[in-house]
């Protein structure tokens, strides 16, 4: 290698961390303010204080808030990854007529804004007599993360030999059997990674949740809500960073789910964290 | 509609399509009991799609299939008969030699130690023993093998179908894994059903032999009769190596036609049912085997010139092309020619007609 390509090479790599900080430098003064000891979200900083987090913790109705949202997460992440299951193997494993329209439209809340499927569910909602309540965000959030499961899922139902499950079928075990027996164990890492990317779409996702939650606010909802009032807002921050905190974990067990065994293709990794 | 008695499995009239593409074209096969059979065909022949379909994993699109007397279509993969050995061997990864034996057997009302019993025996019949706790990727090619055949016989199948278990090994332990398997058959004594694209694999194995070409079934007969009469110019070139000469019937008695060919003049050869007419263009095919070089002029013989030779141990290939002709070449297997071997070299070439066979197109 020249060293003229050396240097290049050295050039591209600065390049690429200028703009990680320019994007994340933004996400990391939530955290530096979540300390500063003042009412404004302005430089200077006036001193480190954990007093934020002390309000936080004082505020029942951000806890409320934050179960919300942990219950909203845990019912869409699994029912959405179920159901994902089923769609991976059957886009993965039969034949079937227009298979490629049905996939499409599967996946057609990847790229359809969600504030126009927020309104038409609402309309739906109230039309067919439904309150709104976490149930009516948790359809919502499914519709959001259905594709992300379907998704992370196909690439672990390719990933392996499909002989296998001829092969139980073959040794005499029937449909079920051969499910629970051979396919799950295998897909498994990819069945968690999806669990955890659903979870973390679904705690974090705002635009939905705004438009399908009646009186019982989920987390993003509620922090909303309180930019309205100033002297609240750091207590949101602090809130803020530790959503933060645990989104990015659990995106990186996901990932790591995700990768472990043999992997390959069409996977949406990186999700926006709706903050 | 019952199946004769000497036939084990039966397939009736069975063609089966993909959308446009025809991957079993009406086929009829009946295979006997206690059989090495094998399918064989160069890849895309339809011979995995024929084993697939007597596993149960593909329905026919129309035609019967009968095993043991009983009819199949009805019959979904886990309940018929069947056990594969898959290309892959399709271990189990998730689980170990001693469960991916066991798997079949669970749920049987097997009793815990009559299921150790039978995987041990099983796992030892395939010298297997000290195996148990591994994984399929700490086993070799040929361990891995032998887990599959121990996992699928130990469900005690009526038929085993193999689809080309031996493609993944190399060249050694493919011929040591060849004698296993017909040690093997021979000792459980049940019906084998062996797809295979590598002739020489299929004459050395098997009872007899379907050969198949794009979804039909071309000849069904043993490696003796396929190898010394085989009855198509399809047949004749995916089994052995052979000489196939264009020629012109001339002349037709009884038993026998006389064809004429630029190479090897006229020469009066036996057929056994003559629906030749003269004036008609055949294939007439000489094993390189049925031909002999000689240094020195006989009487009958032909005047060629060495092309080329190539040494294989235990024979050696010459390739002559006759004098005044060109572009048409002749390969003659010879163990004791003892002349020169420079190209360009003036030999005589001579032959038995009644080794020689006639092909219709």
């Amino acid at each position: 290698m020249g060293m003229e390509q050396q240097s290049k090479g050295r050039m591209l790599q600065y390049y690429a961390w200028v703009a990680i900080v320019i994007i994340y430098l933004p996400v990391l003064l939530l955290p530096l303010f979540s300390f500063n000891d003042g009412r404004y979200i302005a430089f200077p900083i006036r001193g480190l204080t954990l007093k934020w987090y002390i309000e936080m913790f004082n505020t029942p109705a951000m806890h409320k808030a934050l179960w919300n949202s942990i219950q909203v997460a845990v019912v869409t992440s699994v029912l959405a990854t179920a159901i994902g299951i089923f769609g991976a193997k059957a886009v993965t494993r039969y034949r079937m007529p227009g298979k490629g329209p049905v996939m499409f439209i599967v996946m057609l809340p990847l790229v359809i804004p969600t504030i126009v499927f927020g309104t038409s569910l609402l309309i739906f909602v109230r039309w067919i007599g439904l309150d709104l309540s976490l149930f009516s965000i948790i359809i919502g959030h499914m519709i959001i993360c259905i594709p992300f499961s379907i998704a992370v899922l196909i690439s672990r139902f390719e990933g392996f030999d499909r002989a296998l499950e001829d092969a139980a079928a073959d040794l005499g075990v029937g449909a079920a059997g051969t499910f629970f027996r051979v396919t799950m164990p295998l897909v498994w890492p990819g069945v968690i990674a999806s669990v955890l990317l659903c979870f973390v779409i679904s705690f974090d996702e705002f635009i939905m949740a705004f438009f399908l939650s009646g009186s019982e606010p989920t987390l993003p909802v509620y922090m909303y809500s309180r930019m309205r009032f100033p002297q609240k807002l750091p207590g949101v921050l602090a809130m803020g960073s530790l959503v933060i905190m645990a989104s990015v974990v659990i995106l990186i067990l996901a990932e790591f789910f995700r990768r472990r065994g043999q992997d390959r293709g069409i996977v949406a990794s990186g999700t926006g964290l709706g903050i | 509609m019952k199946t004769t008695d000497d036939s084990f499995v039966e397939i009736q009239d069975v063609t089966k399509r993909f959308g446009s593409v025809l991957a079993v074209d009406q086929a009829d096969l009946a295979i006997r009991r206690g059989e090495f059979f094998s399918l064989l065909g160069p890849s895309g022949c339809g011979k995995t799609t024929l084993l697939r379909l007597l596993a149960g994993f593909e329905a026919p699109t129309t035609g019967a299939i009968y095993i043991d007397g009983d009819e199949m279509s009805t019959v979904p993969a886990f309940r018929r008969p069947t056990s594969m050995v898959f290309q892959s061997y399709a271990i189990f990864p998730h689980l170990d030699v001693f469960n991916n034996v066991a798997f079949g057997l669970r749920g049987k009302g097997l009793s815990s130690p009559e299921l150790k019993q039978k995987v041990h025996d099983a796992l030892s019949g395939m010298k297997l023993d000290g195996f148990e706790n591994r994984r399929a990727n700490q086993l070799s090619g040929g361990q891995r093998q032998r887990v599959a055949l121990a996992r699928s016989l130990v469900t005690e199948p009526k038929l085993l179908l193999l689809d080309e278990p031996l493609g993944a090994l190399d060249k050694k332990l493919r011929e040591e894994m060849q004698i296993e398997l017909r040690q093997l058959q021979q000792r459980v004594g049940i019906t084998f059903v062996f797809v295979t694209h590598d002739q020489e694999e299929a004459l050395t194995l098997s009872d007899r032999i379907a050969v198949m070409n794009e979804g039909q079934i071309l000849q069904v007969a043993t490696p003796h009769e396929l190898y010394e009469r085989p009855a198509s110019r399809a047949v004749a070139e995916f089994i052995g190596q052979m000489n196939l000469l264009e020629v012109e019937v001339v002349d037709i008695e009884a038993d026998s036609v006389t064809v004429s060919c630029p190479t090897l003049g006229e020469n009066k050869v036996s057929v056994g049912s003559s629906s030749f007419r003269c004036g008609q263009r055949a294939t007439l095919a000489v094993r390189p085997e049925n031909l002999v070089l000689d240094t020195e002029v006989s009487e009958g013989t032909a005047r060629v010139e060495l092309k080329a030779s190539a040494y294989y141990g235990n024979t050696t290939i010459y390739r002559v092309a006759v004098e005044g002709i060109t572009g048409e070449t002749i390969d003659i297997s010879q163990q004791d020619y003892r002349g020169s071997t420079t190209p360009g070299t003036i030999l005589w070439l001579r032959w038995d007609s009644a080794n020689f066979l006639l092909l219709s197109e």
